[in-house]
């Protein structure tokens, strides 16, 4: 335990945690929405291989995160018109998103396994970044990570202080009462959907550029799923989504640490566990607010 | 303008036929897939469907057929059950993982005595395996209120991180030079689960299967609990009002389906895979769920559907060998078939209407 550093420590896990952050804060605007999309896996590995297909081939990470966030965006329209236009079951759509998305992904990264992407630079923040303990941790990443918690604080304002995020809030608590007002529910959740989508393709890419960075199949490992399990755990809130995604964040920089370091004698397989279960226990512990009453249910009109 | 009309009930006509029409979709996507990838559409489709029970090599692919149709209608059936009453077990696959782990290590323990008792002995450890994994989402979700979706999914990644350690560790074969994997239970006379019929492929697991299938829809149509099941799926309210302990259900349900998966995993890793590696699973429990809705959460629906899907592995391995088409394909291509499903499932419950809205 000795030869881990905290500042290190504390500094992979705002790495760790971004990838969850911006998929779990796009499906909290979906879910905020009353549509439950358990695609987000799918579309995040859709966007990993989007995303370094675009940056390996135009040079630019940028890009490359555009064309993340677009394939992402795209794939949800596919849950997005199967739900809310054909009225398809939700939690059977959303599985079968991650099964397709897994396979496309594997598909469109046949070329590029054991390929070296381009670099994604750190922000340089002159200042900041010198703040002793603080500057190390918080101040020298890349600029997805104020990016994702940019987004996260936009999310907040857009459904606390705007009328479309009332609106949208509308939506996702009674569906049937807010089209009695007028407002277009099926135009609303698939704007939302593809908001969600977008994001998710967004913290795929952050993977694959920047975390890992290289190409794998399957490389999303669960993360979609965990940022599922974020949005129950935050209880829908996107202040409480970042504290959620830094804890989870937390058991995986500590277990990498911890088998980086090879100072315990617990095998490789058992610290790989540790941030699925940590998952399931905050799961457990933090009993989860109320969820969006609409959440799930099938729209229709005339009903 | 076109609109969707609710159906006073659900066409039984469409109930049926969706399955054949989203196929009959699904092969021409595909197809048009197959030609972007610059293959042969035709050949390739012919290749997945067709070669693997009639062409040059069927004597070899065909046992294969109810090797795998074998665990992906076990455990669909299971899921079904659950996906009825709205109880979703999406860990499968790690039920399934845990139910080889805990067989093989009965069978090993027992290792090399041979005697009557190590067969049925592992059988029940599976099984056990299975339901204990999947008791954790089950009672979770009972007494925490916790999301089941989300808990059996994480413990498919720590039931394979499991199987890793045990294949490197605690089950290696101690003879084998180091190399991980546990000792082949397909060697081990009392352990192995062989042909009933040499050269079929039919193993106790298959069997298992059928029968899996004949209770299925004996308990769907003709028990209780098959009634409390469908009460619970349509109306949740209406069930606690008719009796039905939503907790009991959740247990039952998920204790069925863990169960299930977990004798799956017994039976492929005494009989087919032969021993426990790090690849052991290849996604049986993943692809049930398509088999599940495929076969419309019915019995013998699961049954055609399982073997359909059987048929599509290995076409998709037969394509990988003789078009150079990647295995990823196939995966989008069973991805894309329950897209289709789901999308045609529309006009089970809803009649599409063309023109202006009659003044009612």
């Amino acid at each position: 335990m000795s030869n881990i550093d905290p500042i290190l420590l504390l500094s992979a896990i705002i790495v760790v945690s971004t990838p969850i952050l911006l998929a779990a804060i796009g499906e909290l605007v979906v879910e905020r929405a009353g549509v439950l999309n358990l695609g987000v896996e799918g579309m995040m590995i859709t966007g990993a291989v989007c995303g370094f297909v675009v940056a390996t081939a135009t040079g630019s990470p940028w890009l490359g995160f555009a064309g993340a966030a677009l394939g992402g965006a795209l794939l949800s329209m596919v849950f997005g018109i199967l739900t809310q236009l054909f009225l398809s079951n939700q939690v059977a759509t959303g599985l079968a998103l991650t099964l397709f998305g897994l396979g496309l992904s594997a598909l469109l990264g046949q070329g590029y396994i054991g390929v070296k992407g381009p670099v994604v630079p750190d922000l340089y923040l002159p200042g900041l970044r010198d703040i002793p303990f603080l500057g190390p941790v918080m101040f020298r990443h890349d600029a997805m990570v104020y990016i994702a918690l940019l987004i996260v604080a936009l999310v907040w304002l857009f459904l606390n202080r705007t009328r479309a995020g009332r609106v949208l809030r509308a939506v996702g608590e009674n569906h049937d009462a807010a089209h009695a007002l007028g407002y277009k529910v099926v135009r609303l959740r698939l704007a939302a959907i593809a908001f969600g989508g977008a994001c998710a393709g967004l913290g795929g890419a952050y993977l694959s550029l920047v975390r890992v960075p290289q190409w794998t199949e399957g490389m999303t490992a669960g993360a979609g799923w965990i940022a599922l399990a974020i949005v129950v755990f935050a209880s829908w809130r996107p202040g409480r989504l970042v504290l959620g995604a830094w804890l989870f964040g937390g058991a995986t920089a500590l277990q990498l640490a911890l088998q980086a370091s090879g100072g315990v004698q617990i095998p490789i397989e058992y610290l790989q566990m540790a941030p699925y279960l940590a998952t399931i226990l905050v799961l457990v512990i933090l009993r989860a607010g109320r969820a969006p009453g609409s959440l799930g249910r099938p729209f229709h009109a005339s009903s | 303008m076109i609109r969707l009309d609710r159906r006073p009930e659900p066409s039984r006509a469409w109930t049926i036929a969706t399955p054949f029409v989203a196929v009959a979709l699904t092969m021409v996507a595909g197809g048009l897939m197959f030609a972007l990838l610059g293959k042969d559409p035709v050949e390739a489709i012919r290749t997945i469907f067709w070669d693997p029970l009639f062409g040059d090599f069927a004597s070899y692919s065909r046992p294969q057929l109810l090797v795998k149709a074998g665990p992906l209608i076990l455990i669909a059936i299971g899921l079904s059950l659950g996906f009825r009453a709205g109880i979703w077990n999406i860990g499968a696959e790690g039920q399934y993982i845990l139910g080889a782990i805990c067989a093989a290590a009965t069978g090993l323990a027992i290792y090399p005595a041979e005697t009557w008792i190590v067969f049925p002995a592992m059988i029940v450890a599976g099984a056990l395996g299975g339901l204990l994994w999947a008791m954790i989402p089950a009672l979770l979700k009972v007494r925490f209120g916790t999301n089941e979706v989300l808990v059996s999914l994480m413990l498919v990644y720590v039931a394979e991180a499991l199987l890793a350690s045990m294949s490197l560790g605690l089950l290696r074969n101690p003879e084998g030079m180091g190399f991980p994997g546990s000792r082949n239970l397909a060697q081990y006379p009392s352990a192995a689960n062989l042909d009933l019929i040499p050269g079929t492929g039919l193993h106790w697991g298959v069997a298992l299967a059928f029968a899996a299938v004949i209770v299925g829809q004996v308990v769907m149509t003709r028990h209780q609990l098959g009634f409390r099941v469908r009460l619970a799926g349509q109306s949740p309210r209406a069930a606690v009002f008719g009796g039905v302990n939503p907790g009991w259900l959740v247990v039952v349900c998920m204790g069925i389906s863990g169960g299930l998966a977990g004798l799956a995993g017994m039976f492929e890793v005494a009989g087919p895979a032969g021993r426990l590696s790090i690849d052991f699973n290849v996604g049986y429990g993943f692809t049930a769920i398509i088999v599940a809705f495929l076969g419309r959460l019915n019995p013998i629906g699961i049954l055609l559907a399982g073997l359909l899907m059987a048929l599509t592995y290995i076409g998709g391995e037969l394509a990988q060998l003789q078009m150079n088409l990647p295995l990823a394909a196939i995966q989008m291509f069973q991805g894309m078939l329950l897209f289709f499903l789901l999308a045609i499932d529309v006009l089970t419950n809803f009649s599409f209407r063309f023109g202006r809205r009659a003044v009612a």
